[in-house]
């Protein structure tokens, strides 16, 4: 058993773990503290397979960004104490079914298609490669993309604002 | 570098973290822990593409690219989540999805 | 051949008439529309008469025979290249007679009315349907193809019915007007399945094609057999029962007794003189048809007159209420001339029974017409129709008196008057073809002269009843009209109605066949005898024959029981064998298929509102299931 096999050994039993328990805690902080820990473990993953400015990236927004986002979330809408009822176990079972269903159609795919490996040689990743392709019009290009996603983040921001900021007396209803 | 490791082992666990997630998404009653599920399942489809950009298209760039985008785009998602919630919460008091029911027949 | 082409104005005064009474009837109240109306229908007379003279001093004549002539022909439906229904004027014998028949005693009956009808509430709108019913019944005697006259069959229905109906706030008319309009619609229907079995046969519905002796109906033999019966037989029959129904003939006679419901000047014009003569025009009209191609429907139509006539007058005889003794009379002449019809031959001679029909129905016309507007006087000047409450008039109503004698003379049989020549050859035309048919007719000559002429004696003669005020003659505008009516029914037997109205059109000579003549007037004479001794002086005569025919004199009081066993019939089992599970069904299945249908479209989509529950998680839940499932079936089942 090589290194590498031992490292990915970990974080997949990391990850599937706590990516379990994500889903069926029953404090939420516990469950967003688990997702945390699924996201660390797949940065790991990304530096197994070499590529370093993604696991960076996922370190950063995800892992400190995004995780950080539900916490604050949690916090604003006085969830942080709450303890989960069970789960009724009808909606358990059904979701179960179509999960587990869904998960042995795509695995029995996958196993039986044989992948062929890439002959190419790898390619160098670096971070001018990165920023050249970002900027590049070419057929290697991705400016049309790039371009994009800034204009939906913009509108993301712009959208995100409008949504959660208070709005004038008359337009809030009184709660339910 | 990584020839101990096939393929299949990326891809079979990276089925298993979506599946997860969609058990969650569907089972979670709290708004803020189906975002969780949701953001378990971008994940999975990050692994996906990071693993066939590695294995089968070592000399591309496509699947890393793919991959950056969707990560912004699930920050970008998860923000305008939140502020969704937040005004859920601020109306309704509440943010279990089943009472959060209005626009029905 | 003249140009007969103002004929098309006899149609279209009387519906211009109708019109402007109908729509300005309100402004020309009382006395000008009664003018208006009568005078209207003087022109029309004077044109039929005109007519009448063109066509039977030559202008119709030629080729050895009175031809069809088609004065006037428009298409009015094109349903395809070969039907199409026509609208037009056909000129022949019994038609250019039926318009003489028709315009005149519609004049008597219009002069008449004006006195008759004076102050009546109704009065333009009486006169607004008299003209229609003229229309009508013009259009039905010069249609030119059956369709036509089943058209104008149907108006003069209509006609009928609105002046049955005419005092709407009595429900007995408004009963009468619907059983009369009922019991005639259904014949009608028999007619109408006539006219197309017979158009599918021979591709047409005119007449000139369908009665010409070489053309396609005549010359057709064989064809389909139904039953037993050649289709143009059945046809044939069919046709008949709607001429039975509108004719008053056994069992659709029930209708005519209570149709005397109307003003008496109706019953005298539709009653009596026209609409009923209708069935017999319509056979008249097919004859070369009934005669070549379906003999024994001639044999079913000469037994019907027969047993109708006899029936009716059987009925007569035991009615008290002076208009329905009338009505039964009426019947009973009516079988005279289809029972004529029936034991005719064709061609010269032979067609005796055809000419004498004819002629008798023009008798008639006169005879009943005079018969019915005296006894209108009579009612006018008593207010009751019943016999009961008549006598010894003759004192009071000279005019009216003379007239009715001379009427109840005609009917009876009695020489030199017009209704003994008719008679006479209808008798002769049976004798020569069955002697049953001609011993029923013999009797039931006789009985028509008994039971008149009690009519007559029991009005007229006997001593006063208690009456209100003394009656009086009627106002000149009764009696005229009664007098020129006498005056036809006198000198209408001099007509020689054998050169101008015959079967094949050509002329023949008649003469008077003594050897049945003189019995058949002996057998009037013995029922006018009969008469006078039990009616001339009051007797309890008539009483202790009814009581000693205790039975028979109720069966023929209460009219054999036909109406009972119609309300039998139509209650007891169409009513309810048929109707009712015909309701049931169409409101529980039709009905509950419509309703069954909405509800269970109701509760399906209620059903399938509930999938917009706005749970987030079941919406996400079949999105999954749906691509789970798709996924097997491109991967594993779509190879």
């Amino acid at each position: 058993m090589e290194a590498n096999e031992i490292m990915f050994a970990i974080f997949a039993i990391v990850i599937v773990v706590f990516s379990v328990l994500t889903v069926t805690s029953r404090r939420i902080l516990r469950a967003a503290t688990s997702l945390l820990i699924v996201l660390i473990a797949t940065a790991g993953l990304y530096f197994l397979l070499n590529y370093q400015f993604m696991a960076a990236v996922q370190l950063t927004l995800y892992a400190g960004g995004i995780v950080v986002l539900i916490i604050f979330s949690i916090l604003l809408t006085s969830q942080i104490s709450h303890k989960f009822e069970r789960i009724e176990a009808k909606k358990a079972i059904f979701s179960a079914l179509a999960a587990v269903a869904g998960a042995v159609v795509v695995i029995t795919t996958i196993l039986d298609h044989s992948f062929s490996a890439g002959t190419a040689a790898a390619a160098e990743i670096d971070m001018h490669l990165i920023g050249r392709s970002l900027l590049e019009t070419g057929p290697d290009g991705y400016v049309l993309p790039f371009e994009v996603i800034s204009i939906l983040l913009v509108a993301a921001m712009i959208g995100a604002i409008v949504i959660a900021k208070k709005g004038s007396p008359h337009k809030d209803e009184p709660a339910k | 570098m990584n020839s101990g490791i096939q393929l299949e082992f990326y891809l079979v666990m990276a089925t298993v973290m979506f599946f997860t997630g969609v058990y969650g998404f569907l089972t979670r009653r709290n708004l803020i822990t189906m975002l969780m599920s949701v953001e378990l399942i971008l994940n999975s489809v990050n692994i996906n593409f990071l693993a066939f950009n590695r294995y089968l298209f070592p000399g591309k760039l496509e699947g890393h690219f793919f991959s950056l985008f969707v990560i912004a785009v699930a920050a970008a998602e998860a923000a305008v989540a939140i502020a969704i919630i937040i005004n859920i919460y601020r109306r309704f008091t509440t943010i279990n999805v089943e009472d959060v029911n209005q626009m029905k027949y | 051949m003249t140009d007969f082409g103002y004929t098309t104005w006899i149609l279209i005064i009387p519906f211009v008439t109708f019109l402007v009474l109908s729509l300005f009837g309100m402004r020309l109240k009382g006395l000008p529309a009664g003018l208006a109306g009568t005078f209207s229908l003087g022109v029309v007379t004077l044109l039929s008469w005109y007519t009448a003279i063109a066509y039977f001093s030559g202008g119709g004549f030629s080729g050895g025979g009175f031809q069809k002539i088609v004065a006037a022909n428009a298409v009015w439906l094109n349903l395809s290249d070969h039907l199409h229904i026509d609208v037009g004027v056909l000129l022949d014998p019994i038609s250019v007679m039926m318009l003489v028949v028709i315009s005149t005693v519609s004049l008597m009956v219009h002069i008449y009315s004006l006195g008759y009808m004076k102050g009546e509430k109704g009065f333009e709108r009486y006169y607004a349907f008299l003209s229609l019913f003229t229309f009508s019944m013009m259009g039905l005697v010069v249609a030119t193809n059956i369709f036509q006259m089943y058209i104008f069959w149907e108006l003069v229905g209509v006609s009928s019915y609105l002046l049955i109906g005419f005092y709407y706030d009595r429900p007995s008319a408004v009963a009468a007007s619907k059983k009369a309009f009922i019991v005639t619609r259904f014949a009608d229907m028999g007619f109408l399945v006539g006219i197309l079995i017979l158009s599918f046969t021979t591709k047409t519905f005119d007449f000139v094609t369908l009665t010409d002796l070489s053309g396609p109906a005549i010359t057709s033999t064989g064809g389909a057999v139904f039953m037993g019966m050649s289709l143009m037989t059945w046809s044939m029959i069919f046709i008949f029962i709607g001429g039975a129904g509108k004719s008053a003939m056994f069992p659709l006679h029930i209708w005519l007794p209570d149709a005397m419901e109307g003003p008496t000047p109706v019953s005298a014009l539709i009653h009596a003189a026209t609409m009923v003569v209708a069935g017999v025009f319509l056979v008249a009209r097919m004859f070369p048809v009934y005669y070549f191609t379906a003999p024994e429907a001639l044999h079913i139509i000469a037994w019907v007159g027969a047993v109708s006539s006899l029936f009716a007058a059987v009925i007569a005889l035991v009615q008290t209420d002076i208009k329905r003794v009338l009505a039964y009379s009426t019947i009973s002449q009516i079988g005279y001339m289809i029972f004529s019809l029936g034991v005719s031959g064709y061609g010269g001679h032979d067609g005796l029974g055809y000419m004498a029909s004819n002629w008798h129905l023009f008798n008639h016309a006169m005879f009943k017409a005079l018969l019915f507007l005296g006894a209108g006087s009579v009612i006018h000047a008593v207010h009751s129709n019943n016999m009961g409450d008549m006598g010894g008039l003759r004192r009071y109503m000279p005019v009216t008196n003379i007239t009715f004698l001379i009427a109840c003379l005609t009917i009876a049989g009695v020489p030199p008057l017009s209704g003994f020549f008719s008679k006479d050859e209808i008798l002769t035309a049976a004798f020569h073809h069955n002697k049953v048919l001609f011993a029923i007719e013999y009797a039931v000559a006789g009985l028509t002269a008994f039971y008149m002429f009690r009519l007559y004696f029991s009005v007229f003669h006997g001593h006063d009843r208690h009456y209100h005020h003394t009656p009086h003659e009627s106002p000149a505008t009764m009696t005229v009209p009664l007098i020129i009516l006498a005056f036809g029914s006198v000198f209408a037997g001099f007509l020689p109605f054998s050169s101008l109205v015959t079967s094949d059109g050509v002329p023949f000579e008649s003469h008077i066949e003594w050897s049945i003549a003189i019995p058949s007037v002996a057998v009037g004479l013995l029922g006018i005898g009969l008469a006078w001794v039990m009616y001339k002086k009051e007797t309890a005569l008539p009483e202790r024959m009814a009581s000693l025919f205790r039975h028979g004199y109720n069966w023929a009081y209460n009219k054999f029981y036909i109406d009972e066993v119609y309300i039998f019939i139509t209650k007891k089992i169409i009513f309810r064998r048929i109707s009712q599970p015909v309701a049931w069904f169409d409101r529980h299945i039709v009905d509950g298929t419509m309703n069954g249908i909405a509800d269970v479209t109701q509760s399906v989509s209620s059903m399938i509102k509930g999938l917009q529950s706005g749970q987030l998680q079941k919406y996400g839940y079949v999105f999954i299931s749906g691509v789970i499932v798709l996924a097997i079936v491109f991967i594993y089942l779509v190879k």
